[in-house]
């Protein structure tokens, strides 16, 4: 019944899709070039937090900075990575916020290709701000006995356990009014989660009802493996474990994230 | 000819609700092919949520809409082939540059890196931006905002133009500059679909006039034909003494046909025919009536809306301008 004038494409084909996931990955990395103040967020937190906590509680806690270093380090690079696991809720937002979603939305372009170019940009960023942290671990006199394979594995675990976080992200990027209310939630949900966790001092001088919740939390439970992966230590089961919360939090988060986005689409 | 090919744009009975509120009513649209259509209405009228349905952001409750004869719900992927859109919730990304905003579209649209770049200067050059190429869109002013965010929607050659509001906002010189970049895209065979909340600008670039209040469409027409029912122009006489308001109604009302409004002291009608000025004016000095103030003035919407309506155009409380939000 409907007599169109021209023959136009029905969809998107993937290998289209896949290229204007990458465009607007190009995107979200130029605007770095544009906002040095992300930059800075991205490498000079990361740089502080390892800094801050080595020289001002290192030698409190451990007794002296170096073996303090050799026991939070894994435990700064997965908070840094929980909380970096939150920009691409940021910036969703922020694209949501300021309308250039729905001018993404009215190009002819593969639909998943705005978040999926987002969340590439971000596990560039995300890789980066982890490496720039063990980097700056091992210049401080880190040592990684795990050798190349224990580094790389972190570094692995790391970018799937941000990935697998960066769904609630989505999801908060989704539902929030504003850019702001995102980075609240990451304060008031991700800070405390971070903190009960054995990420920055051994648990043994806390109140017995918290250690209960910091032996469960899967930030304890990723530190550890971290730990395990960089030091050669023993790593499979918490590497398990930490796979198996990457794996229920995305089961969780991913089709509700998923289903508010094609709402919005 | 069926419909299909004469119209690029044909929307039958849509419909829209938000909760409890009907954003549109069943609304009919025909815009044929190579012209402009003004929407003109006050805001909350629905205009924005039209636009947004038929450029695929938004599903309807119900009715039909085609573009380019695809269906804006099952062909949406056509359609965006054939549109572009330019409304001030459609953005440019504020923190690239002009240039890079543009290479991102052509990208996106398919274009090689050198080709996008080249369309992306070329367009730069038209909307006379060329020295902006490099800035931050957050820099621009709110005039080259607008010319940047409509480059963008021409970045693909879009035959079919969706432009909300495009000069809500800006000054008297931007938005002359404005007006001739449209009639420019409409003499390159571009149909254009315009909302407006000035009835000059409706007046001055479209072919055809939609008027839309509350989700409903209150009248179609050429805008000379609009005009005529309505009244162009709107005739305001203000007697020196407030006593002699009476028999300035009256004689008003006599002349124009129609009984004047009282605006404060100022009393209003809208007349089509220019005999009517001279003739009050005479009327009155035969009935001796001393004068403060007489003058034709164009017809502002409030005023259109008053003739077809019967209530002014208020503004209604839900911004027709911001998307809808799941939280607060």
């Amino acid at each position: 019944m409907t007599t169109a004038t021209v023959a136009l494409p029905r969809r998107v084909n993937p290998a289209e899709g896949l290229r204007q996931t990458f465009t607007l990955a190009w995107r979200s990395l130029v605007q770095l070039k544009h906002n040095p103040m992300e930059l800075l967020d991205l490498s000079i937190q990361p740089i502080m937090f390892v800094l801050l906590f080595t020289y001002v509680f290192g030698g409190a806690i451990s007794g002296n900075t170096g073996d303090y270093l050799t026991f939070a380090l894994p435990g700064i690079v997965v908070q840094n990575a929980l909380f970096a696991s939150l920009t691409t809720g940021v910036g969703l937002n922020t694209d949501l916020t300021k309308g250039v979603f729905d001018r993404l939305r009215s190009l002819p372009i593969a639909r998943s290709a705005p978040l999926a170019g987002r969340i590439v940009a971000d596990t560039v960023k995300q890789a980066w701000s982890i490496a720039l942290i063990l980097g700056l671990g091992i210049v401080m006199g880190f040592r990684v006995h795990g050798g190349v394979a224990g580094l790389l594995g972190a570094f692995v675990l790391l970018l799937v356990f941000g990935l697998a976080m960066a769904w609630i992200a989505v999801l908060v990027g989704l539902l929030a009014s504003e850019p702001e209310k995102v980075q609240i939630f990451g304060f008031v949900v991700v800070f405390p989660l971070t903190f009960t966790s054995n990420a920055f001092v051994p648990t043994d001088t806390m109140p017995g009802w918290l250690q209960k919740w910091v032996d469960v939390n899967p930030v304890t439970i990723l530190a550890d493996a971290v730990r395990g992966l960089l030091s050669g230590g023993p790593a499979a089961t918490h590497v398990g474990q930490s796979l198996l919360w990457a794996a229920a939090i995305a089961a969780v988060f991913a089709p509700i994230a998923v289903r508010t986005f094609k709402r919005r689409v | 000819m069926s419909e299909q090919t004469t119209h690029a744009i044909l929307a039958e009975g849509l419909v829209k609700r938000f909760g409890d509120t009907t954003a549109l009513d069943g609304v009919d649209l025909a815009v044929r092919r190579g012209t402009v259509l003004g929407l003109l209405g006050p805001n909350g009228a629905g205009k924005t949520t039209a636009v947004r349905i038929l450029a695929t952001l938004l599903r309807p409750d119900g009715g039909r809409v085609t573009v380019g004869g695809y269906d804006v719900v099952r062909d949406a992927h056509q359609v965006r082939r054939l549109i572009g859109l330019t409304g001030q919730y459609a953005s440019v990304d504020e923190t690239l540059t002009g240039l890079e905003n543009l290479i991102l579209i052509g990208r996106l649209l398919g274009l090689s890196r050198a080709d996008a770049r080249n369309r992306g200067r070329e367009l730069l050059a038209e909307f006379r931006l060329e020295d902006a190429a490099n800035k931050a869109a957050k820099a621009y002013s709110g005039g080259m905002r607008r010319r940047l965010d409509l480059a963008a929607s021409l970045v693909g050659r879009p035959q079919v133009l969706y432009l909300d509001e495009p000069t809500t906002g800006l000054d008297p010189r931007s938005r002359n500059e404005m007006w001739d970049i449209v009639r420019d895209l409409v003499s390159d065979g571009v149909t254009v679909l315009l909302t407006t909340q000035y009835l000059e600008e409706a007046d001055l670039l479209a072919e055809e006039i939609v008027v839309i209040d509350h989700g409903r469409v209150i009248a179609t027409g050429t805008p000379d034909e609009l005009k005529s029912r309505v009244g162009a122009q709107s005739l305001a006489v203000r007697p020196k003494y407030t006593v002699d308001a009476p028999i300035v109604e009256s004689i008003v009302a006599q002349v124009a046909g129609r009984a004047p409004e009282a605006q404060g002291g100022l009393l209003v009608v809208p007349v089509t025919d220019p005999a009517v000025l001279p003739a009050v004016v005479r009327r009155l000095e035969e009935a001796e009536v001393p004068i403060g103030e007489l003058a034709l003035r164009g017809s502002s919407l409030d005023e259109v809306f008053l003739a077809l309506t019967g209530h002014r155009a208020e503004d209604q409380n839900e911004d027709d301008n911001q998307p809808e939000r799941i939280l607060a």
